[in-house]
């Protein structure tokens, strides 16, 4: 018995990740295996009678990606305050959805959002815009995922990034094919139980050692726990700008710039199909409201998290570091200097780490910092990677090898849930929308279910062949993923709902000339694929980044659908009669065809 | 036997609603969290300066409200016109 106890305390963390995500794997395959999808309707929509817990629960895990568990908190402990533009815009997006789009849409009762397009806009072209821009939004942000899932597996099982994203592409494979939109739900379920574990339990840990207070939401407007009276924020508001750096609660982004792209984020959260589809799966249109508070609230527990870590992390990476002599420094240091997530140079030879504002390291060709370079303009020596904040942080607050292991398999569930949830968007836009709707309408129910099953498997390569060559744009464009997504269905969805006149021609023009709009200012701003070089901030319009030009590219699109709209015909009376129709929530019956 | 419905009594108030909850959205985010940080920052409650903590923490806790604000609203709005399931 003795000897059983201590085994387990002296466990690798290598021994305890192989554990954990073996168990948290073996439990999504057999979730995958009891829930598999025997008919369209369960494949596209789990059947339609999803508890609103439950969808609440599938959402937030749908929602929550590698981004939010692994990098969110690490860009915000390096933004300070400006990180309030992803904290802000991926949870506010919520209520414009639970308020404008997710108890109308319910009503409607189809399968995808392209149906609702092209229903409300009674168009073939405007159902073809609509899936083409379905595929490029949930693309753009699969491959993202499919890369995390590899970076994971590499970091915590030491085996190679591509080994790990086959590894991924597998088990997404498996549940998604088999169980369709049913067999994901309840995985995600599963997902966000570990997911939001392994995030809050270092989290806590974290708070308890630096303030003393057990909630990270409080202390992190607590006093530090060393006796000195100072309370966290100010003490990283001091060293941040005795460092060089902006100060910590001011950020540096212009005000402008903040609004677009909080803006940007909300509207994109609230168009992106992946979200919407989940409150296609509930039975009434109130619990499709009712799903998406418990969405946002299940998702605002990590998000609010989020900001603590940060600024714990911060705090405790500039007192270790920060003018210490290099041959003391922890394991962690040497470990993940080791994954090159961070380097350091001796600049002034004397031994000592200085870390101050500006980039250690020029670029190489491929953007990428180059450690064999380093920038002799500046005094600062270290390089940071920002994702190490949440993937270092229990090592560097010296919590136990199980934590550090649940961080994995929190990390995968992230990634996974989120990958599988584009991935079934994909399927169906290809299986239901262009095969059933368009190309061979006469296609029967069992030959739909293959061609969906067939698009997964297909969308799933497409995914991993991006997750193992990443072009060097993917990481560029996710963020835009939201921007496109803002500028194209947002505006359609919302004049579909609340403006009865509004015809076809209205939408398709406002859809074409936002993503274009988009498209073109991220190729020009994002890409530089129009100059010799990346024009400078200040040739920015307005003084808004690529980022937050979704915000200017979705007004554009409403500008252009009313004013298009004013000089064309009303919309036939049955399309009148559907829109009456979706603003009354009784009667939504089960999602059909 | 059902009730007389009124449909365009209901979307009226269903949009009054909803006006009002979005109103409320915008203050707390582009208001306090951005445009007026400035000003609220110089207030601070514990170690938050106020527009800090409505950015990272006040605006997405009354986000979440809202949403369950909404949803009592109109499960009575559904009772009261007899749209309720």
């Amino acid at each position: 018995m003795m000897n059983k106890i201590l085994l387990i305390a002296e466990m690798d963390v290598q021994t305890w990740t192989y554990i954990l995500v073996g168990i948290t794997f073996t439990l999504y395959i057999g979730i995958a295996i009891w829930s598999r999808a025997g008919s369209t309707k369960e494949f596209y929509v789990a059947g339609g009678g999803v508890s609103p817990l439950a969808n609440g629960m599938a959402t937030a895990a749908d929602w929550m990606s590698a981004a939010s568990f692994i990098s969110m908190a690490g860009i915000i402990s390096f933004a300070g305050y400006d990180g309030a533009v992803y904290l802000m815009g991926w949870t506010g997006g919520y209520v414009l959805l639970a308020l404008l789009l997710a108890p109308y849409l319910r009503k409607f009762g189809k399968f995808t959002v392209p149906d609702f397009i092209g229903d409300r806009y009674y168009s073939k072209t405007a159902r073809i815009v609509a899936v083409f821009c379905a595929l490029l939004v949930s693309f753009t942000y699969v491959a993202g995922q499919m890369r995390g899932v590899g970076i994971v597996f590499s970091r915590f099982l030491e085996v190679d990034i591509n080994t790990g994203v086959i590894i991924g592409m597998l088990i997404v494979l498996f549940y998604a094919v088999l169980g369709g939109m049913k067999g994901i739900t309840y995985t995600q379920v599963a997902q966000y139980c570990v997911l939001i574990f392994a995030f809050m339990v270092p989290a806590i840990f974290i708070s308890i050692q630096m303030t003393g207070n057990p909630i990270p939401q409080l202390g992190f407007g607590s006093e530090l726990s060393d006796g000195s009276g100072t309370f966290l924020l100010d003490k990283l508001d001091g060293l941040s700008t005795q460092l060089g750096f902006a100060e910590y609660t001011e950020g540096s982004k212009s005000m402008i710039d903040v609004f677009a792209i909080t803006l940007a984020l909300m509207v994109g959260t609230a168009g992106l199909p992946h979200v919407i589809v989940r409150f296609f799966t509930v039975k009434r249109v109130k619990d499709a409201r009712k799903s998406a508070g418990i969405a946002l609230l299940l998702i605002v527990i990590l998000y609010a998290t989020a900001p603590a870590v940060a600024a714990f992390a911060r705090t405790n990476l500039i007192e270790t570091v920060s003018n210490q002599p290099y041959a003391n420094v922890p394991d962690w240091f040497k470990k993940w200097e080791e994954t090159k997530l961070i380097s350091f140079i001796d600049k002034n030879s004397d031994g000592k780490i200085q870390y101050v504002a500006d980039d250690a390291f020029l670029k190489g060709d491929d953007g990428k910092f180059d450690f064999a370079k380093p920038n002799l303009k500046t005094k600062n020596e270290l390089y940071v990677d920002r994702d190490i904040m949440v993937l270092a942080n229990p090592e560097i607050a010296k919590l136990p090898n199980w934590v550090i292991a649940l961080v994995a398999a929190g990390g995968l569930a992230a990634a996974l849930s989120t990958a599988a949830g584009l991935l079934l968007v994909i399927s169906s836009s290809v299986s239901h929308d262009l095969i059933k709707k368009i190309i061979k309408p006469s296609i029967s129910e069992k030959g739909e279910l293959v061609a969906a099953r067939l698009s997964a498997v297909g969308a799933v390569c497409v995914a991993g062949y991006f997750g193992i060559n990443p072009p060097g744009f993917v990481a560029a464009v996710v963020a835009l993923a939201f921007g496109l997504a803002a500028a194209s269905f947002f505006p359609a969805i919302i004049l579909g709902i609340f403006y009865k006149r509004m015809n076809k021609e209205g939408a398709i023009a406002g859809m074409v000339v936002g993503i274009v709009s988009m498209l073109l200012y991220m190729m020009k701003y994002k890409l530089g694929w129009f100059d010799e070089e990346l024009p400078s901030k200040s040739e920015w319009w307005f003084g808004i980044s690529p980022e937050g030009f979704g915000t200017i590219a979705m007004i554009l699109n409403f500008i252009v659908s009313i004013t298009i709209m004013k000089f064309t015909k009303a919309p036939p009376q049955e399309v009148q009669d559907l829109v009456e129709n979706i603003r009354i929530p009784s009667g939504a019956g089960e999602a059909t065809h | 036997m059902k009730p007389k419905t009124d449909p365009k009594g209901y979307w009226r108030a269903n949009i009054k609603y909803v006006l009002i909850l979005l109103a409320i959205w915008f203050v707390v985010s582009y208001g306090a969290g951005i445009v007026f940080k400035d000003e609220l920052n110089t207030i601070k409650i514990g170690g938050f300066k106020l527009g800090f903590w409505f950015a990272q923490q006040g605006a997405m806790y009354v986000f979440v409200v809202l949403i369950f604000v909404y949803v009592k609203l109109m499960n009575n709005l559904d009772k009261k016109f007899g749209y309720d399931e």
